[in-house]
């Protein structure tokens, strides 16, 4: 029962990612990535990962929606020519994509697959911002380096050019 | 490995598969700089899924969530640079069509 209902939320996450890669419109498309990252949301949830779930929730969905939003409205929109012109090329181009999920999708449930890998020794701490701030404290130093790296980078390539 | 474990893991590697060949057909074909930048994403959510389920089947999910709050601040240090990346390419070049950049050709 538990694992159908995985099932259909990871269903509901493929037509989310499906929708936001065959769309015309590309607000539409943020929003559907914004929609895949909330199920995806509820999946983490399903899987005791509450911590990682708001994270992707807050972040993945909030964050990144508004960023890509942003930089669809600070480029200048198609005229009704090119919007036509641009669908009947998107149309040639991606009508294969669903066939070829399905596909795969078939396909792979079809493989039964044996793989005979030794499990770890089951986990002795559960709590994961303890293993966040005691045993990968190295991961949150470097998280700490990639934002600075980010903040610099865009600083870099926002910065004014009348100055010079 | 354990059928049980298994059987909570193949399904999860299934969509997780045809997530990364959405993501990957995405970047493939399409000329529109924001869709690359939207296929990226969803690769990135393929990796995190399968980082989880696997966390999850191990026993080891603290690990997991540890390293997916990891990846999730490398993908939004990652996508805030390709926007400015992308604003800036759209700023020189006026159009977010990779077929129109071809400033480095040759």
């Amino acid at each position: 029962m538990v694992i159908t209902v995985d099932i259909i939320i990871l269903i509901f996450m493929i037509l989310g990612a499906l929708w936001a890669v065959m769309t015309r419109s590309l607000l539409r498309s943020a929003i559907a990535l914004a929609f895949t990252s909330a199920v995806l949301s509820v999946l983490m949830f399903k899987l005791n990962a509450p911590l990682a779930a708001v994270f992707e929730l807050s972040v993945c969905t909030g964050l990144i929606s508004v960023l890509f939003i942003s930089t669809i409205s600070l480029t200048h929109p198609l005229t009704w020519e090119e919007i036509f012109q641009h669908m009947r090329e998107r149309h040639k181009r991606f009508k294969y994509l669903p066939f070829i999920i399905v596909a795969v999708g078939i396909g792979l449930s079809m493989v039964s697959v044996k793989l005979n890998l030794p499990l770890p020794a089951p986990e002795t701490n559960n709590d994961m911002r303890i293993v966040l701030w005691n045993l990968r404290r190295l991961d949150v130093i470097g998280q700490v380096v990639i934002l600075l790296c980010g903040v610099f980078g865009v600083v870099i390539l926002f910065k004014d050019e009348d100055k010079k | 490995m354990n059928p049980q474990v298994l059987g909570i893991f193949w399904p999860f590697g299934v969509f997780m598969i045809m997530l990364s060949v959405i993501g990957i057909y995405c970047m493939l074909l399409t000329y529109n700089l924001v869709r690359v930048l939207i296929g990226l994403e969803l690769l990135i959510k393929a990796a995190t899924l399968l980082v989880l389920t696997v966390g999850y089947c191990n026993g080891h999910i603290a690990q997991a969530q540890a390293l997916v709050v990891t990846f999730i601040v490398i993908e939004v240090v990652v996508m805030t640079v390709a926007v400015g990346v992308v604003l800036g390419i759209r700023s020189h070049n006026g159009s977010l069509d990779v077929r129109k950049i071809r400033n480095l050709k040759g």
